[in-house]
């Protein structure tokens, strides 16, 4: 080759996919310290007491946590060049996922359907924009997820497309740790306190 | 003795170790918080503390963090970010907390 490949070590790629990741966790970080700060003000409307269902968020949590365990066993498939058992670890992480967005859309139209949207209360406003964040990321995620699939599914795997689905198995294992602090921040200690 | 890809991508065992812990540790915070073993100050910091745990094992055993060859630049990130976010989240909560203290 007469040119110099500056992508060929895919560590280069997988720093920096990290260091974005450590990026979006500052971005999370801040949603988190507006929720714990805006909590208490309900303004008259429901508390974090009467709005959440502990095994509905227990029931989203093991979904996500197994989505983010068949992503990585499906990229260990992809690594020995077993791309069937790799198309059917990613089928069932998309079903998980989707499954996860699902309910949280669920949970979502129940709150807005009895009166409680984000206009309610400014710990409504927080609530929605730190779990919505959280859905907007694994909304793209299966997107994401797709689009890398569907080369794959044309041309086979090769370095370049395991490189990809590395970076997008940290993206998926990244968003169930947020989803750690969620359930534990929101939906555990919304229900004691 | 394990390969270097081995350590970067992980095994059945350790994905299988990481599920493994991860459901123990969401079902004990889940049990402790639904039957309120605890008063609530000692709860949330139980709570805490666990989800804590889960998010170290997630990162060692799924994301694994620290199994990079030097020089450890994932991990310096990591602990950068880590820096930021204990300012923003705890500094927050504080001054927060005595604005409300000095306002009643």
């Amino acid at each position: 080759m007469s040119h110099i490949d500056v992508f060929h070590d895919p560590h280069k790629t997988y720093f920096g996919f990290w260091t974005y990741l450590m990026t979006d966790c500052i971005l999370f970080s801040i949603l988190f310290a507006t929720y714990i700060v805006l909590k208490d003000g309900t303004f008259g409307g429901p508390t974090s007491k009467d709005l959440f269902d502990l095994p509905f968020a227990l029931t989203e949590t093991l979904l996500l946590l197994a989505s983010s365990f068949t992503s990585g066993l499906a990229m260990l498939d992809a690594l020995k060049g077993n791309t069937k058992g790799m198309f059917a670890w990613f089928a069932l992480t998309f079903l998980l996922g989707a499954s996860f967005l699902g309910m949280e859309l669920t949970e979502f139209s129940r709150f807005v359907h009895e009166g409680n949207s984000w206009e309610r209360s400014a710990f409504l406003s927080a609530f929605f924009t730190l779990v919505a964040t959280h859905g907007f990321h694994i909304t793209m995620g299966l997107i994401w997820m797709v689009v890398l699939l569907v080369p794959v599914f044309l041309h086979g795997l090769n370095g370049e497309y395991i490189k990809r689905l590395t970076c997008f198995r940290m993206f998926w294992h990244f968003l169930d740790v947020v989803w750690i602090f969620i359930f534990t921040v929101v939906y555990l200690t919304g229900t004691i306190l | 003795m394990k390969t270097q890809q081995e350590r970067e991508n992980g095994t059945l065992k350790t994905y299988s170790l990481g599920l493994i812990l991860c459901v123990a540790l969401t079902l004990g915070a889940f049990y402790l918080v639904s039957e309120k073993l605890f008063s609530p100050t000692i709860l949330i910091g139980v709570i805490l503390f666990l989800a804590l745990i889960q998010a170290a094992v997630q990162l060692v055993l799924f994301l694994h963090l620290g199994f990079e060859g030097k020089p450890h630049w994932n991990l310096t990130v990591f602990l950068f970010m880590l820096l930021v976010l204990v300012i923003f989240v705890f500094g927050s909560i504080w001054i927060m907390y005595s604005l409300n203290y000095r306002m009643m």
